[in-house]
């Protein structure tokens, strides 16, 4: 998206925009106003952790159901291995992120940087926001409101079915992982608690099983509504998690 | 405490020479994972300190605890061990019965009150009172916590001690429940596995008498040094596992070449025992080596957690046999027609609305 302008706006300005091809007199009348939301270590993160998953969930997938056998010696042949390898490396890469985006969250980024952590469900503001939302995908409402961070319904998702279950596959995940350096090792004393208290092993693997499930279901409504979003509401949504920047398309009061 | 008489005096008794005597020290050093230095502790231990009484009862269970101990590999073990147990209180293995024995009991613990150790084997059935398991006319759990009382420490032997196993499996009428969920006060060792390996046993109560402490437990109460590892981590078909060979039916060429059994539900990946680096009956075989998977036997509740032939268990509530994959399959497939829709009426919406906020 263009950088901020004080002239007035021109159909060149359009080029390339989502708005490319309209007329800009009619837009000329409002004021295009842009926000810095998205700071670049969260756009970074996003996108590492966007990767992350997807590796995580190819090779966890593949954990669970392995390919079928391969012939020959066993000595010539590492598939599980790499398998099992890559999903660790990616579970470093998301841990890592995850536990970076935190810090980032609460000592370093804006206000919005920390909205992806709770939910404000004691405000009445809040249920409103979210039944609208939910009005506008039920096609009852024709839009909703424009919000800087993320909209209600929006951050109830990320709260729940990222924030949650992504802390929750990391805890598990290590649990797991100490199933392979050992219980005296840091994994096994830091996370030993977690398989008595998911009621065993064999249960540990089959609720972190689970976990993928809920992502992946998060990950492909993610995308949708992004993209939705992006095309039909009053906001600019995915170029803001590439530039940084929320651009709001009309200035009319909620 | 009364003076009882060693370990060494029961195995000269029963005509077993000083040699064969030290072979059992030093494979009992082995099995317990310490190095040769501790053969001669473990010697002048079972030589000079006098035998700690062992009162083994039996509750709830198959007796196939009792049946591996029988069969520990070395025969000192079995005659030594064993005698100094039975000579104590065992109601399966002992030569008296009825009163005569639990008088045998009420004497032992009375004599050596805060010193024996209890052995368990089976567990407690706690509905309607208890009355699911009776001993010398009373509910088992009342001689347990009888006897508990006076114990030094507590072993429970097999899964059905640690655990519950399968008398507790669901819906669990009886309402079979573990030693350590009724005895509260003492000191609890778990040794899981049904039945567990009969090195494993001996090796926990030598190792009490040699140092006179309990072994170092893990989170769950078991005995680090029998019990830290996986079955999967030294099994010896691991590698077929990380090269991608597994057994996809027992009847295929996989099979026949000793491939990795995970995909035909092995719990190895899952269960904590020392089945692959002890095995059994004299270290001759264990399952994974006779071509079937590990069932998890020494797992919590491994009844309960699905098919023994498939690698996780089936969601339940779903009427067909449904795999979590299965129902995330069709979940995703739902979400994505849904979300096709929902994209399809968003198009129309929009067309028919066109340019109405433009100007
Ligand atoms: C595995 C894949 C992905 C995961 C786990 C994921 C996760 C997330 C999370 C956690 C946020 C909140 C960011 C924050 O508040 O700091 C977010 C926001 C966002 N993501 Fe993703 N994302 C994924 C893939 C994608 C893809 C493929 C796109 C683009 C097509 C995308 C576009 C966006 C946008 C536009 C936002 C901002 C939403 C808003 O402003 O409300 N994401 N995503
Ligand atoms: C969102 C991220 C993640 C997804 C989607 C994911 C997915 C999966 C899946 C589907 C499995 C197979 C479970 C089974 O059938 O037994 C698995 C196994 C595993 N995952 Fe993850 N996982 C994630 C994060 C993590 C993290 C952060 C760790 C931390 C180290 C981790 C460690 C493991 C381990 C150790 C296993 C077991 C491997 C084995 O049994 O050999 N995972 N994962
Ligand atoms: S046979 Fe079982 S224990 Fe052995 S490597 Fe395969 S999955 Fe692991
Ligand atoms: S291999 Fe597994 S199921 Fe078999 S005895 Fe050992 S722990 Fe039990």
């Amino acid at each position: 998206m263009s950088t901020p302008q004080s002239g007035p706006l021109s159909d060149s300005d359009l080029k390339g925009t989502n708005l490319d091809g309209q007329a800009a007199q009619a837009l000329r009348a409002r004021r295009v106003t842009q926000i810095y939301v998205y700071e670049a270590p969260v756009r970074l993160w996003h996108w590492l952790t966007a990767a992350s998953i997807v590796v995580l969930a190819i090779t966890g997938y593949l954990i669970g159901s392995p390919p079928s056998t391969l012939s020959g010696e066993a000595s010539s042949h590492f598939q599980m291995g790499w398998i099992r390898a890559l999903h660790f490396m990616a579970a470093w890469i998301f841990t890592i992120g995850f536990a970076g985006r935190v810090i980032w969250g609460l000592f370093f980024g804006n206000a919005w940087s920390r909205e992806l952590f709770w939910v404000p469900f004691w405000k009445a503001e809040y249920w409103k926001d979210l039944l609208d939302e939910l009005l506008v995908y039920a096609f009852i409402r024709k839009e909703a409101k424009t919000t800087i961070g993320h909209n209600a319904l929006a951050r109830t998702a990320l709260f729940f079915c990222f924030t949650l279950t992504g802390l929750f596959m990391i805890v598990s995940g290590f649990a797991l992982y100490s199933d392979g350096t050992g219980i005296d090792s840091w994994e096994g004393r830091a996370f030993g608690w977690v398989m008595p208290w998911l009621g065993g092993n064999l249960s540990t693997h089959y609720l972190h099983h689970w976990g993928m499930w809920i992502i992946i279901l998060f990950v492909m409504i993610h995308i949708y509504t992004v993209t939705r979003e992006d095309i039909t509401s009053r906001q600019s949504l995915i170029s803001s998690m590439t530039n940084g920047y929320r651009i709001f398309r009309d200035d009319r009061p909620d | 405490m009364a003076v009882l008489e060693t370990f060494y005096d029961v195995m000269r008794r029963q005509g077993i020479t000083r040699r064969s005597f030290v072979k059992y020290c030093s494979l009992t050093a082995a099995a317990l994972g310490l190095g040769p230095e501790f053969v001669p502790q473990i010697a002048h231990a079972m030589e000079t300190k006098p035998r700690t009484p062992v009162l083994w009862l039996h509750g709830l269970e198959c007796t196939c605890c009792s049946e591996s101990f029988i069969r520990s590999a070395h025969p000192l073990v079995k005659d030594v061990i064993l005698s100094m147990i039975s000579l104590d209180y065992d109601d399966t293995l002992m030569a008296s019965a009825g009163h005569q024995a639990e008088a045998i009991l009420d004497e032992v613990m009375e004599k050596y009150h805060g010193n024996y150790i209890l052995a368990v084997e089976g567990n407690p059935p706690l509905n309607e009172d208890g009355m699911y398991c009776i001993i010398g006319g009373k509910p088992f759990v009342e001689q347990l916590k009888r006897v508990a009382s006076g114990a030094k420490a507590i072993i429970s032997w097999g899964s059905c001690a640690s655990y519950g196993c399968v008398q507790a499996a669901r819906p669990n009428p009886t309402q079979a429940t573990p030693v350590h969920k009724v005895i509260l006060d003492k000191p609890v060792i778990k040794v899981p596995g049904c039945p567990p390996i009969a090195e494993v046993m001996t090796g926990v109560i030598t190792y009490m008498q040699t140092f006179d402490r309990m072994p170092e437990l893990d989170r769950q109460g078991r005995p680090k040094m029998f019990y830290s590892q996986r079955i999967h981590d030294k099994c010896y078909r691991r590698p077929h596992f990380d090269a991608g060979q597994y057994v996809e039916s027992f009847d295929d060429e996989g099979a026949r070449k000793g491939y990795c059994l995970y995909k035909v539900g092995c719990k190895g990946p899952t269960t904590y025992n020392a089945c692959s680096t002890v095995r059994w009956n004299d270290g001759v075989s264990f399952p994974i080596q006779s071509g079937h998977g590990c069932i998890g036997c020494s797992e919590d509740g491994f009844w309960d957690k699905g098919s023994w032939y498939a690698r996780l268990q089936d969601v339940s509530g779903f009427g067909i046999e449904a795999t979590a994959d299965k129902v995330g399959m069709v979940a995703a497939g739902a979400v994505g027609a849904g979300l096709a829709a929902h994209a399809a009426i968003t198009a129309l919406s929009r067309a028919r609305h066109k340019g109405d906020d433009t100007q």
